[in-house]
């Protein structure tokens, strides 16, 4: 099963854990159970249908934007990572 | 000299690293630099540069990709992490910018200023829900081991 590493920033909604597994095909379908199990993280994660612009998602090391976005293919030993996008500056 | 109302711990800079983070700072002037710094259990730090994604005089986006590989290395070893980037024309005081994009609330932040050419400077901050509190930055001669 795929597991989801999960940012420090998340973790009160997951009893602290560090990763989480969750079933699914594609990494829409596999947040979504993530989700589902844990319901504090669905508002944290998504806008709608989509996954906030400054969460950062990657299947196996490749930020999804540059291969299918949620439907992003998952195998059963990938690893689904979340990370707050780093961003700022002077103005 | 500006007196500091720090509440919270001061951050070690080792000089060597003071200086690798200015050198940074210039390297891609007038554009604003990132990375981040790990700070392992001896007390000495691992600098993880990060190219910025906006390369901008004015923002910075963390490269995607690389963010990934330095965050994984700094959480899976338990290091105290710590975000740096550069003000190459302000202060370094965060900006509502990067207080409104703080979403490392273990981190301590560290802003690189070349606002007085002559005068680099680096202060730390931590920014929790919107508060910033600074920590003062103490520079030591070596790597603390």
């Amino acid at each position: 099963m795929p597991t989801v590493r999960i940012p420090s920033v998340l973790r009160k909604h997951t009893d602290g854990a560090t990763k989480v597994a969750a079933d699914g095909a594609t990494v829409g379908e596999v947040l979504r159970a993530v989700a589902t199990e844990h319901p504090g993280l669905a508002e944290q994660l998504f806008d709608g249908e989509a996954v906030r612009g400054f969460i950062n998602v990657y299947v196996d090391d490749e930020d999804i934007r540059y291969v299918s976005g949620l439907d992003t293919p998952v195998e059963g030993d990938s690893e689904v990572a979340l990370m707050p996008a780093v961003a700022g500056g002077a103005a | 000299m500006e007196s500091v109302r720090a509440t919270a711990p001061p951050y070690l800079l080792d000089r060597g690293t003071w200086e690798q983070l200015v050198a940074r700072a210039w390297s891609d002037f007038p554009y604003e630099v990132c990375g981040l710094l790990g700070r392992r259990p001896d007390g000495t730090l691992a600098h993880f540069p990060v190219d910025n994604a906006d390369r901008s005089v004015t923002t910075y986006s963390m490269e995607p990709k690389q963010l990934l590989q330095a965050m994984r290395e700094i959480e899976d070893e338990g290091w105290e992490l710590a975000i740096y980037h550069s003000h190459t024309h302000t202060r370094a005081y965060p900006s509502e910018t990067d207080i409104r994009l703080a979403a490392y609330p273990e981190a301590t932040y560290l802003i690189v200023t070349l606002e007085d050419r002559d005068h680099p400077d680096i202060r730390a901050f931590r920014i929790l829900d919107g508060q910033v509190t600074e920590r003062a930055v103490v520079v030591t001669d070596e790597q603390v081991a």
